[in-house]
């Protein structure tokens, strides 16, 4: 069998691959830092259907009702978090979602139409879920 | 009517053998279940890149191409989106492989080309999900685990293809 000559000369890990390799590294390192970064929330929007119905600062303490679909829901803000507190949806899992703190985070309630939606300082439109 | 004569090369040959080798690895891989969907160490891409370092980058795209194009047959996936995503995936790493086998070899072994060659399947098969199979913005936390899959499974597959390259030119020395 008749050999290329860039066959012969192969020995893995020359100067070339480290440095690659290295780069490499770097690079999915800072991938993770960039797509992966989670600031925490200043806001929440509280969505009804298709409408904001209220926009509240989370630096509070405080519980909301609001109208839903079914009847009223309760949505507590303490220190930079927010949840449902009550639903009176049956299967109860906006309520199981519990704490949201991150900017993009958002817990949705389908039998009450109801959407809570956790902002940052700018809005984080990439993690918009409908 | 004319009759068309088709001188069968001992490249050819060579092809066949080392695509049929490439196919039974794919078909291999995909049996074997992997833990996060998606990610996979792309075996098959050892024999694309031994064929590539022995006959050159045209019996590289023949190897690649029909390995895609018949692994997708024997597991039934032939024009599915898997299919899709593998035949973007061999085609972009192809590509890079193409501009990357002009690196200077004094500094660049199969190990750089291997993971080359990963970055190239991943990034093409992320562009393709995200154009066409989810077009959402959401698919980017996904680009992180995808590429660390690609710099693993990168350079242990330019590992493996230079432990065999040192292994075929002893053998062949020895004959000699």
């Amino acid at each position: 069998m008749k050999l290329s000559p860039f066959f012969h000369r192969i020995k893995a890990f020359r100067l070339g691959d480290c440095v690659l390799i290295l780069l490499s590294m770097l690079l999915v390192i800072w991938l993770y830092t960039y797509l992966w970064h989670h600031a925490p929330a200043k806001h929440v929007s509280i969505i009804q259907g298709n409408t904001v119905v209220g926009h509240y600062s989370l630096n509070q303490t405080r519980d909301i009702h609001v109208k839903g679909a079914l009847g009223e829901s309760v949505i507590q803000i303490v220190n930079g978090r927010a949840r449902f507190l009550k639903s009176p949806c049956t299967n109860q899992y906006c309520v199981h979602q519990g704490w949201l703190s991150r900017a993009g985070q958002a817990a949705i309630c389908l039998p009450n139409a109801l959407i809570l939606q956790l902002s940052g300082a700018s809005l984080a439109f990439d993690t918009l879920s409908y | 009517m004319q009759m068309h004569q088709y001188q069968v090369t001992t490249e050819d040959h060579a092809v066949a053998k080392w695509a049929a080798l490439a196919i039974a690895l794919h078909v291999l891989e995909a049996i074997v279940p992997s833990p996060l969907p998606g990610v996979k160490p792309g075996i098959a891409n050892i024999v694309v890149l031994l064929v590539l370092s022995q006959y050159g980058l045209r019996a590289a795209i023949w190897v690649s191409v029909l390995r895609v194009f018949a692994s997708s047959l024997l597991l039934g996936q032939f024009l599915s989106p898997t299919f899709v995503l593998s035949l973007t995936g061999a085609l972009c790493s192809l590509l890079i492989l193409s501009v990357s086998v002009h690196l200077p070899k004094r500094f660049f072994s199969v190990v750089s080309l291997s993971v080359l060659a990963a970055f190239g399947h991943v990034i093409g098969q992320l562009c393709v999900v995200r154009l066409w199979l989810i077009p959402h913005n959401g698919i980017s936390y996904l680009i992180p685990i995808f590429m660390t899959a690609a710099l693993f499974f990168g350079v242990m597959n330019g590992m493996l293809v230079a432990y065999l390259q040192e292994r075929f030119a002893k053998n062949t020395l020895e004959i000699q």
